[in-house]
């Protein structure tokens, strides 16, 4: 029988974390179940802590990494890592500090733990579904792929939730997008990903949390969830959310802060329950064939500028988007397959995952990537480079010619020293083509690993379905 | 404790392109700062200064005078992107007290509000008129939630309710919170039983 009152999974997990509700006056407080901190975000915060005297007070639900600052190339022979400015490595020993002095857990430089923040987590089982999970980080969204409310918040409120363990929040508005229909063969989660940012538009998700449904949702493996929930934030959502099922649990299961034994069954079924409603009432839908979906890449400087690769640039109707295609250095109404690419990102927290590693590889495996291109593959994680490295990803991307990296979030911010050069046009697996996101005067293009894989191969943005026709013949 | 805000008459500096992100307020490579001070240099740095770091000399972000123009009229969709809060301290430390556009991202708004910088938005022919007259002297009244554009009839807009009384009575956001971790002991304990 259905219930009285149908609710949403964003609607149960807002409701389990109200510790006082909003009135017409003042905010909700919603309580944090975990809170992830980085290099770059927390110096303020702990700075305001300390002028005002007060501690962490849940260490327990505080768990740091390095990631943004942290060079990406090993110690050299004087064991000093090779960080790209003095500040860098000030940040990073700030965190160091502020972590030894509150009792809060780092994965730093010498855990077998550390990654990109919302890489490494997971992993780590520290997400778990019906959280409420915050990091000072745009793309904390990505935890939603667990069923979890996850959203990125400034640095003044990363001091109020060290303090307090609680946010200010007024309840937002949801927004279910339902994927009809199954992924084409080739087409990968970050295609799907580009498409949804397209169909909801720059700024179409603003004020709403988004949980995604449909067959082609039940469809994504967990890896698949992250990648899309990760970029809900380029659509102006603050979070995205996928309702838990077998995967999410299997997943859990055996992970290191994950509950073991008979709590963990106890958990699973709790995290089952979450699902909406039948008759859950959402504020705004949307629906996406996901059967019409081929591989994708961006043409502008927003990350909802996608469109499927070989399409031509479109029209400008606006003058953003006519200085958006100029900055690109492409024309309306031509395919922008035929640039020549001078650099291939592959990382990142949307696409650092072992899974990411595997479509690009089986691109390049026997390839070489063309001379006139940089190629660089950062993994998410220290576990996902330990994994890589058992199958002998590694060594695929050395033989085709790439640089194999530690793990961070590298090129996709820019500001550890990885960076493509001013003018120069990157295919990169990463989240935003920003005007000088990576790198001043950087040109992006947003795709999936297989596409950057490609692309590396061929010098040009390539539809990675001309390498998987060409095995599926051989 | 962010600044009190109550009142402001000034010039408006009019940036028309939309989806003006966090990157361009300011670019991630100065995120490795560990204070919030000084960050107004690198405010729109990358349309400030050339490759070699030189001023570009037509680039009006540095040719106005800033202690005239202290409101910004931007595109629609202003500050999408990051979640840092340095957007807000650069754009601060830079002269800017408002922003004014037809839409904000979220987590901008969010970060921009607790550090007294007030971020408004309008309906587009409002914007438009914003838009049309760069440098125009507009009033903006916290108390009644009006904004004038030169003499004209005031023009309502919405605030969050306690974020507006923050920014006029200086209320203390983390003070307030931590005043209240009672109830979230109290909280604690009711869902450590339930677990």
């Amino acid at each position: 029988m259905p219930p009285e009152h149908p609710r949403t999974l964003f609607d149960k997990v807002w409701d389990a974390h109200q510790v006082q509700a909003e009135t017409a006056d003042a905010p909700g407080i919603l309580y944090v179940d975990l809170h992830l901190v980085h290099e770059v975000t927390s110096p303020q915060a702990f700075s305001e802590l300390d002028a005002r005297g007060l501690k962490v007070r849940r260490p327990d639900r505080t768990y740091a990494t390095l990631d943004h600052s942290t060079p990406t190339l090993p110690p050299g022979a004087d064991g000093v890592r090779p960080y790209t400015t003095a500040d860098a490595a000030a940040q990073v020993e700030a965190l160091q500090r502020n972590c030894a002095r509150h009792g809060v857990r780092l994965a730093g430089w010498d855990s077998e733990d550390r990654g990109v923040v919302h890489v490494m987590a997971p992993e780590l089982g520290l997400t778990q579904p019906g959280m409420v999970v915050v990091c000072g980080d745009s793309h904390t969204a990505t935890h939603g792929a667990f069923g979890a409310l996850a959203f990125g918040i400034g640095t003044s409120e990363v001091a109020h939730v060290l303090a307090t363990q609680c946010l200010l929040q007024r309840k937002p508005k949801t927004m279910r997008v339902t994927l009809d229909g199954a992924l084409r063969p080739g087409v990968s989660p970050k295609d799907l990903t580009l498409a949804v940012v397209a169909a909801i538009g720059f700024s179409g998700g603003s004020g709403y949390v988004i949980e995604y449904a449909g067959e082609a949702i039940r469809a994504l493996d967990m890896e698949g969830r992250m990648t899309l929930c990760n970029m809900s934030i380029e659509a102006g959502a603050r979070a995205g959310m996928v309702a838990p099922d077998e995967k999410t649990v299997a997943f859990l299961r055996g992970r290191k802060f994950a509950p073991q034994g008979e709590a963990f069954e106890a958990a699973a079924a709790r995290w089952l329950a979450l699902a909406s409603d039948k008759g859950a009432r959402y504020d705004k839908e949307l629906h996406v064939d996901a059967a019409a979906i081929t591989p994708m890449a961006t043409w502008g400087t927003t990350p909802d500028a996608a469109i499927a690769i070989g399409a031509p640039a479109p029209t400008p109707v606006s003058d953003s988007q006519v200085r958006s295609l100029a900055y690109m250095g492409f024309t309306a109404g031509e395919v922008t397959t035929h640039a020549p690419v001078d650099v291939v990102f592959i990382g990142s927290c949307t696409n650092g995952r072992l899974s990411d590693l595997r479509y690009a590889a089986a691109v390049l495996r026997g390839r070489r990537v063309k001379e006139s291109v940089r190629m660089l593959v950062v993994p998410g994680s220290e576990s996902v480079k330990r994994a890589a490295e058992a199958e002998g990803l590694d060594q695929v991307f050395i033989d085709a010619g790439a640089e194999w990296r530690l793990p961070g979030c590298s090129m996709c911010i820019a500001m550890n020293g990885d960076f493509v050069a001013p003018g120069q046009l990157a295919v990169s697996t990463s989240n935003r083509n920003f005007e000088g996101r990576q790198g001043k005067g950087a040109r992006t293009i947003l795709a999936s690993p297989a596409t950057a894989a490609a692309s590396a191969v061929m010098g040009v943005l390539t539809d990675p379905r001309v390498f998987s026709e060409e095995r599926a013949h051989a | 404790m962010p600044e009190r805000f109550t009142e402001l008459t000034s010039r408006t500096i009019v940036l028309a392109q939309e989806s003006i992100d966090t990157d361009q307020i300011i670019p991630a490579r100065f995120l490795t700062t560990t204070t919030r001070a000084g960050l107004g240099a690198q405010a729109f740095y990358d349309w400030r200064y050339d490759a070699s770091g030189a001023p570009l000399a037509d680039a009006p972000l540095n040719t106005i005078d800033r202690a005239e123009h202290k409101i910004l009229v931007a595109g629609d969709n202003f500050a999408c992107g990051s979640s840092r809060e340095h957007a807000p301290w650069a754009l601060l430390d830079y002269g800017v007290r408002a922003v004014i556009s037809t839409s904000i991202a979220d987590i901008f708004t969010s970060n921009a509000l607790k550090n007294g910088l007030l971020p408004i938005t309008v309906d587009k022919e409002t914007h438009q008129r914003l838009l049309d007259e760069p440098g125009g002297r507009v009033t903006i009244d916290l108390e009644r939630c009006t904004l004038s554009i030169g003499n004209t009839e005031p023009i309502p807009f919405t605030v969050e309710p306690f974020a507006r009384r923050c920014l006029l009575e200086g209320v203390d956001t983390m003070g307030w919170l931590v005043e209240r971790i009672p109830a979230i002991e109290h909280f604690e304990r009711t869902q450590d039983n339930a677990a």
